[in-house]
Formats: C-alpha cells, structure tokens, sequence
C-alpha cells in the first residue's frame, strides 16, 4: 500500500515539477488520488450498535414511571437509585418485547436467558454496573433485509440483548458542575448489534431505517431519535478491496437522526480514506459526532479500555423461555414492514416504490390501509397521500395529521366522481389538514363544486371567447399552444370549478366551430 | 424484676398474662443497656424514644388483643439491614449516619408483628470478618459476654453478643459464611441461617448475593423458630426469594427424633479441632442418639476447597455489590478536584482494610484473563460442593459439626492474620455455597467457661429439621437459660 503511494507520487512530481510549484501541489494530490483510487480501491465496512428504548410503562427492574420529560429525580425509587439493600425484579414486557424483536428479524431464542452485570464506575450508574446480558442474550444470528438503489442485500443481526439504561448527566458549562438525573436510569433497552456486513453509508442508512420500522411496528419502542429512545452508534473501517483482515475502526457516537448517521459515516469513511492515501493509519478511537460543524470529534476525557468484569446477576434468576411462551409472541405478532410491502404491491397494485414509502412506518400504513377502506382506488390513494400528506408531515408523524382516514377516502371519492376537480381536490386538503373539517363542509361552504353542467360551461365558454377575440383568432392560425391560456382564463372565469374535460372539450368545439366555419 | 433473662416465649406469656406491660419490659432493657453496654459494646446506635413509642403502641394494641406474633417484644437488629427511622451503617465510615428511604422487608415485618425495635447492633464492616473487629467504630467492637475482652465473633457479633447479654430479647443478623452461626456459637446463643431463599434479602445491604440470608439470633430454639415464622416467606421484591409455604416450625418442637438420621460429616472433624470443642461436640452427638437419631458416618470430599472457592465467590460479588458507595449520591463523599479523584479520596478513605482487601481480590477474579481461572473455576466447584451435601443428604436428615474449631478467643489475637481467621471460617461456609440450612445450638461450655455450639444443616427448605434437632439437644445439654454474668 505504501509503495503504491511512493510511486505515484514520484512520477508525477517528475512530470509536474518545472511548472508552478503551487499549482503543481494541489494538482498533484488530485492526481494522485485518483491514481491511487485505480490502484486501490477502498472498501467500507460499517457496523452498527442500536440501543432501542422500550415503551414499557414501567422500568425494567422496578415500577417506576419511563415516560421522557418528568422533573429530574421524580422518577426514581430505592432500586432505580441503587439504594444499598434494594433488589432488581425484571419486568416481564421486557422479555416479551425482546422474543418479538427476535421473530421479526427471524433471530434465535435462547431458551435460558441471564442476566449479567456490567462493571464501571460513571456518575450517571448509581450501582457502579450496569444489568445486561452478556453470555446467554435473548436473540442470536438474526438478519434483516435492506434494498439501497433497487439492489436488496441481506445483513446479519449478530445479537439483541436486554439491558436497563443510565441516567443523564448535564454539565454547567459556567462552573465545574455536574447534575445527576436518574429517571433514565433503568429504562429498559434492547441492545441490537449488526455484523459488520454494511457496505457504505447508505446501506447503514437503509439498515437502520428498516430497523427503525420494524421497533414501531412492533411497539416495542417510540423509536424518537431526537428524545435519544432509538440511539445509534457505529463501527467503521476501510480496507483495500479484496482484503479479508479488517482495517482499524473508528467507532462514531452521538449522531441523532437518520441523516446524521449517513452524514457523520460519509465524513468519517473520508477522514479515513484521506488517511490512509496521505500513508498514514486510522487510530482506534471513539469520536463523536458533531451536528453544528459537520464533523467528528475526539471524545473528550477518558476512554481507557475498560474491563466490564462481566459476571452473572446473582440478584436475578436465570429466565427460562420455553416454545408456547414464544408461540404466544408470535401469534401476538403485527403484520411486519416486509410483508405488508409485498401485500401492497401483489394485493393492492402499488408501484414497489409507493409501497416503500407508505410501509415507513406503521402508522402510515393504517392510515393508508384505513382510506383504502373506504376508497376503492388504492394506486389513486397511494399517489394523493405520497404527495399531498408526506409533503407535511413525516411517516412517523401521521398520528399528529387532523385529516382522518375516512376524511380522505370522502374526498378522493368527490373527486373521482367529478364532484370536485382534481387541483380543487388539493387546495381542499391543505384547509382539511390546517382544520380537519369534512371535505363536504369545506367544497358546500366555499362553492366548490365542479361546474359539470354543460349549458352553464358552455356560457363561461362563450364568454371566454367573446372576451379574447385575439387568442381565439392565433388559435385559428394553428397556434394551438394559447390553447393553455384560454383553458386559463376560463378556469379564472369559474373559479377553477370547471370540469377539467368538460370545459377542454366545449372550449375546442367553441374554436372548433370558427373553424369548421371558415373551412 | 430481672425481665432481660426471658425468652421472647417467656415474655409474651407475661405480656399475654398481663404480668408486665410492654413498656415496662423495654424500660427494662433499656436499663440493662445502660448496665452492661461500655462492656459489652455492641449497640451502634440505640433508640430508646422510638423504642417506648413503639412499646406503648404494643401495649394499646395488648390491651385490645389484637397485638402481632412479636408484640411488645424488644428486638436488635444488625446494622445491615434497612431500617427508615435509625442510621445503617453497615459497621463502616462509607455510610456514617445514613438513613435508608425504606425499611428492610424483614423489618417491616418485625414491624408488623408489632415488635420493638430498640437499636442497631455491631457487625464487621459491610459484614466482612469474623471477630467483630473489622467494625470501624474501634469503640463499638463487642466482646464476648461470657469472657470481657475476648471475641464476641462475626459478622454479626452485635447480634449475637447482644442476645447473650441481655441487651435484647432476639436479634436479625445476617450470614454470608457463618456470620450468624460462628457468632451464636461464640457466645452460648442460638443462631439459624435460613435456606437460600427462604428470607427475603430486600433491605439487606448486599455482600454476596448468591449467599446473604438473613435469619434469627435468639435465646433457645422455641424464640428461633418464633421468630423464622415472623420473617419467612417469599417477597416479591426479591428475585430470589423461594414461592414456598412457611411451615408452622414450633409445631416441629417435640420430644424424641426416633428415625431423625443424623449424619457426621469425616471431615468436618479434622486435624486443627480444639479438643474440648470435639468433646463437647461428640457428647452432643451422643445425646441425639438417646433422643432416638439413627447416626449416619457421611463424607463431604470436597470441604478442603471451600475457603478457596468462597473467598473468591464472595469478594468478587462484594467487589461489584460495593461500588455503588462512589460517593456520588449517598453516604460518605471526599473532597477533591475531579471524579476520579473523588471516586479514589472516597473509596480510600471510606473502606477499611478488610473491605479493601476483599474487592481487591473480587476485582482480580473477575478481571479479564483471570475469569476462567478464578470465578469460573470457583462456580464449578461450588456446583461440586452442592452435589456433596446431595449426596450426604440422601443417607440422612441432619449433619451435625463444630460450628467453629475453637472457643472464643482474645481480641486482637488473630486481627493481623486473615488467613488463619478465614480457615476458621471452614465449616460453615459450605452452608452459604450449597445454599443449605444451617443452625448453631449450644452444646456445651469449654473449661474456661466459654460456650460451645453445635452446628446443624439441613437439605435446603428442611428447617424443620433442624428445628426438631436443635430442640432435642437443647432438651438435654444442659445448658439452657444459662446467663453470663457481666
């Protein structure tokens, strides 16, 4: 590798050194890069670590309240706080959650499940470790299906685990002062870790995303990324192609949405990639994202290696879980991202893209599935809600939409049945999403009904003509393209109700006719 | 009237009898406390105020008759266990004048047997050692109540010197490898670890985990199985606390163990015995077989690694069940300039030695590279030790031993040397490892006039057992409602 450097460089300075030194310079390490892209090319290999927060009303070892936003320290207990004497009871949601993630990326159950603790000290973990799992986890070679650029690629899930999270700190920046909020503390999280199969940043992208997907639809986590309940935190290395061995990893945190996470891997697999063409070596170290500058820091402080000293729980029992309770799990299972992808395009007829997209989330999906309920036109559904609705609001979002789904199906129906137009179908549905009143009240109140009669058209038609005796005359020399203004004018003239083929047919038999006329 | 001699039985057929009142009884206490106490040394804290509140609240609910099965009973209890309204200071500096949020389960259900709780009693720091002497309240270290200036022993050394004292009517310790037992049998009282499981460890500040029971220290085998049936039972807030019934233990006091199997372990009877404590031990044996126990020769091979196996168990749990005092929240916190430095003034300064020690060898088991040599080796070990009780306890009911190999001894004679204190803890700790029942009853006193327990185990949730076992030989040794005199 190093050679490869040496000698590119050397031919080219020979060639270039005569000419402008600084010039030279800059060309010179363009050229080389692309020169040595031809003789290596790199590989990115990315894995991705996902600690995904479970919606579980109370904490993994104790009743206390998870939900995000409470005052700091309302939410805690003697066992939450690691009180000396207090005891761990695992909830059983957790476990439940757990074999659900399990079945839905097709991973295997560990019948026997321990506990194990995680030994380190930090201010934020009052016992001093941590609970998780370390031998025995709950879910083992998974895999989950991503599509980037229409080719689908399988990558493996190495492990789920369970384990309860940690509290918060926050820093005073003015003082050198810490506070401690533990409500977080003990909130159950499911650990998934990928194999280290993603490719480029935008599989890990594709990854996550479907990931995501699948935890809400399973409703196991809010999957909120900006609240930190669907964290994520990545592995990446490059290596000459056809290398087998790993290069050193870089390991990224703190990147707290999807783009951050394809924003902070493109920046690092550059950072990397200029490293290793200048000759150097990546060194092994965490760094985290910064959102502001677009770029990766060094952690600060620490980040010794640590020894967790991990050992089995003896505050917990071994969780045993035996065929009927995953039997259970699984007939409690929902119809998951994949399937119901496919049920969209072979039951429904959606183009695999549109399918995609309303598969995002689950939500989304009801919603689309509830419109469809009562409009016989999915393909027509499918194009009004990827348009009109994601235009405003984000798939995981859709529960905050005022529209109700029969509210939609009511007012693709008026349009399919010429009651409205199809733009005054659109302007409806941005005053619907601003107020959530009923399409009918909306089209009645405004007189939006489509102007269908033909003898009132045809007056605004006759009106139209009489009143641009110019265009109608360049119409007639074979200037058919002021066509356009004339349908423009009529549609001003009705207030947009006309009927969209009504008023283009009475308007070319309105031109028509002078024609005929004349001929 | 001398009411600091009773049996929690004796008192509550006075209390019941309306003989003496529930105040007057705790007055009495407190004033044997007073008596005895700069000898004795075995309170941490003591409180007198809620003790008479509580003593009065006994007396209304007597006067009722709706009183619980401790009613107007006055209790100590080991400084481990969670208590709301006093200091736990688990014998150390880290947790100097810290009150728990919340009250042990077994307090709590003292608490609703209407019992009365006079104080917290010494023990070893974080309950490790078996002399009492690894308190760090140097004033608060007990001494045995039939000899000032010898060992009360430990852990729970409070308890047990209390009980023999009379400073108390019962005591709670707490026994990790013997720290019920070796106590009781240093000082002449009755003492029972429970089976794994069978007490609830919620509001017991953890040592080792897998081998913490709580459990009873009394004046005879009838206040023994009283006081088991008030703390027994399952608690939900202990995972490992067993779903099974608390069976009505003094119905199992009776004469007579005709059938009963009594086994001797060979090797609990080795080189390093005291003589007069195998004396004693052997003339016990003899008075089971009078009682109608059939005696049963058992082997145990694989005693001679139990210290080893337990010191690593023990102090790597400890070694994680003890970082929570960073100083960070609760207890004991050390000025310095960043955390680590707080973290390491605290740590240094909040520990004694003992403590230090033993989270130093916990954290080396359990370090990576050393895993698999150390804690790992122990654990399976510890699964051989289980299959010999197995064995033992398929040929009887009952193991009968020394609980320690010697009587009591001097303080500081054995402070410097730790490891002669944890070969002496040989013959109880296999209890803790197999999670097996295990009791101390007194047997016999030594020539010095030191007492001498018997030890009995029992297969795991067979009390009952030893309760017919202890009561049988309490019948007939011949030392029951013997008093030292202080």
């Amino acid at each position: 590798m190093r050679e490869g450097v040496f000698s590119a460089r050397c031919s080219f300075v020979r060639f270039y050194q005569p000419a402008n030194i600084e010039t030279g310079k800059f060309i010179a390490k363009y050229a080389i890069t692309i020169e040595l892209n031809n003789i290596m090319e790199f590989e990115t290999v990315i894995g991705l670590e996902v600690h995904a927060q479970m919606k579980t009303k109370s904490k993994i070892f104790c009743g206390c309240s998870t939900e995000f936003g409470a005052p700091p320290n309302t939410q805690t207990c003697p066992v939450c706080l690691g009180m000396p004497g207090s005891l761990p009871v695992l909830n059983r949601q957790v476990v439940e959650n757990g074999i659900k993630l399990a079945l839905a990326v097709d991973a295997q159950i560990n019948r026997e499940n321990r506990f194990a603790r995680k030994n380190y000290f930090y201010p934020d973990l009052p016992k001093g470790y941590q609970i998780s799992q370390f031998e025995l986890p709950i879910a083992e070679h998974g895999r989950l299906e991503i599509e980037v650029n229409g080719a689908k690629k399988t990558i493996g899930i190495t492990r789920a685990h369970m384990e309860e999270d940690a509290g918060k700190l926050i820093h005073d920046e003015r003082e050198p002062k810490s506070y401690v909020d533990l409500n977080r503390t003990g909130t159950p999280l499911l650990e998934i870790v990928s194999e280290p199969d993603l490719r480029s940043p935008e599989e890990a992208a594709a990854y996550l995303k479907q990931l995501h997907a699948i935890v809400r639809c399973l409703d196991i986590c809010d999957g909120n990324m900006q609240e930190g309940s669907f964290r994520c935190d990545a592995n990446i290395s490059l290596r000459p192609r056809g290398q087998a061995k790993l290069g050193t990893r870089t390991e990224l945190k703190n990147m707290n949405s999807f783009r951050n996470v394809q924003l902070a891997l493109e920046y690092e697999e550059r950072r990397q990639r200029d490293i290793l063409l200048d000759g150097g070596k990546v060194t092994q170290a965490t760094l985290l994202w910064n959102p502001d500058t677009n770029r990766t820091e060094a952690m600060r402080g620490k980040e010794e290696a640590h020894d967790y000293r991990y050992f089995p729980d003896p505050d917990l029992v071994p969780v045993v879980i035996d065929e009927a309770w995953i039997e259970r799990m699984r007939q409690s299972l929902p119809e998951l991202p994949k399937q119901r992808r496919l049920r969209f395009i072979e039951q429904l007829g959606l183009p695999e893209e549109a399918a995609a997209i309303l598969t995002a989330s689950r939500e989304l999906a009801d919603f689309f599935e509830q419109v469809c309920a009562a409009f016989n036109n999915p393909k027509k559904a499918a194009n009004f809600i990827c348009t009109e609705l994601l235009r405003e609001y984000a798939p995981e979002q859709i529960s905050e939409c005022k529209v109700q789904a029969g509210q939609l199906a009511a007012l693709l129906t008026m349009e399919e049945k010429g009651t409205i137009s199809g733009k005054i179908a659109k302007t409806v549905f941005v005053e619907m999403l601003a107020s959530g009143t009923d399409p009918e009240q909306i089209v009645k109140e405004k007189g939006l009904v489509q102007m269908s009669d033909e003898g009132e058209l045809l007056a605004a038609v006759q009106a139209v003509v009489a009143a641009n005796p110019e265009q109608v005359q360049q119409y007639r020399e074979g200037k058919t393209k002021v066509m356009g203004f004339l349908v423009g004018q009529l549609m001003k003239q009705t207030k947009g109700k006309a009927n969209p083929q009504l008023a283009n047919k009475l308007l070319l038999e309105a031109l028509g006719l002078g024609t005929e006329a004349g001929a | 009237m001398n009411l600091h001699t009773l049996t929690l039985r004796q008192a509550q057929q006075k209390l019941a009898a309306r003989e003496i009142t529930a105040t007057a009884l705790t007055e009495s206490l407190l004033a044997r406390i007073d008596h005895v106490e700069d000898k004795v040394r075995a309170y941490l804290s003591l409180h007198p105020e809620q003790a008479m509140a509580a003593a009065e609240q006994a007396d209304k609910k007597l006067a009722q008759g709706q009183g619980g099965l401790l009613c107007g009973l006055p209790l100590s209890i080991k400084d481990v266990l969670c208590t709301a309204t006093m200091p736990t200071t688990c014998g150390s500096k880290m947790l100097e004048g810290f009150i728990p949020p919340y009250n042990a389960t077994v307090v709590e259900k003292l608490l609703a047997e209407d019992a009365v709780i006079i104080g917290k009693v010494s023990m070893d720091e974080f309950a490790m050692g078996s002399t009492n002497e690894n308190c760090a309240y140097k004033d608060k270290i007990p001494h045995n109540p039939w000899k000032l200036g010898y060992v009360a022993g430990g852990s729970s050394g409070g308890s047990a010197a209390s009980v023999a004292a009379g400073e108390c009517l019962a005591s709670l310790g707490s026994d990790t490898g013997g720290s019920i037992r070796q106590p009781a049998s240093l000082c002449g009282v009755v003492g029972m670890k429970p089976t794994y499981g069978r007490v609830s460890r919620y509001g017991l500040v953890a040592f080792a985990s897998s081998l913490d029971q709580v459990g009873p220290l009394t004046k005879d085998v009838a206040d023994c199985a009283l006081l088991m049936q008030a703390i027994g039972g399952h608690d939900e807030r202990d995972s490992t606390s067993a779903k099974k019934d608390v069976p009505d233990w003094s119905a199992a006091l009776q004469d007579g163990v005709a059938g009963l199997r009594v086994g001797i372990p060979r090797e609990y009877f080795g080189e390093g015995l005291d003589a007069e404590v195998e004396k004693s031990i052997r003339a016990g044996i003899a008075m089971l077989k009078e009682a109608g126990a059939e005696l049963v020769e058992v082997s145990l091979p694989h005693t001679e690694y139990c210290v080893a196996v337990y010191y690593l168990i023990a102090s790597a749990e400890a070694s994680s069940n003890l970082a929570r005092y960073d100083g960070v929240r609760y207890g004991r916190r050390a000025a310095a300039d960043s955390l680590i430095d707080m973290y390491r003034q605290t740590r240094s300064q909040g520990f004694g030695d003992e403590v230090k020690r033993r989270i130093l060898i916990g954290t080396y088991a359990l370090s990576a590279g050393y895993y698999d040599a150390y804690y790992k080796k122990a654990s399976q070990v510890r699964t051989l030790i289980r299959e010999d009780f197995a064995k033992a306890f398929a040929q009887c009911d009952v193991l009968v031993s020394p609980v320690t190999p010697t009587p009591a001894w001097p303080l500081a004679q054995k402070a410097d040397n730790p490891l002669a204190l944890y070969l002496s803890d040989i013959l109880t700790i296999s209890a803790n490892l197999a999670g097996i029942p295990g009791m101390s009853v007194p047997c016999g006193f030594s020539a010095e006039g030191l007492p001498i327990g018997m030890q009995m185990q029992a297969s795991h949730f067979n009390e009952t057992a030893l309760f017919q076992a202890a009561w049988n030989l309490e019948q007939r040794a011949g030392v029951k409602g013997r008093m030292p005199e202080i």
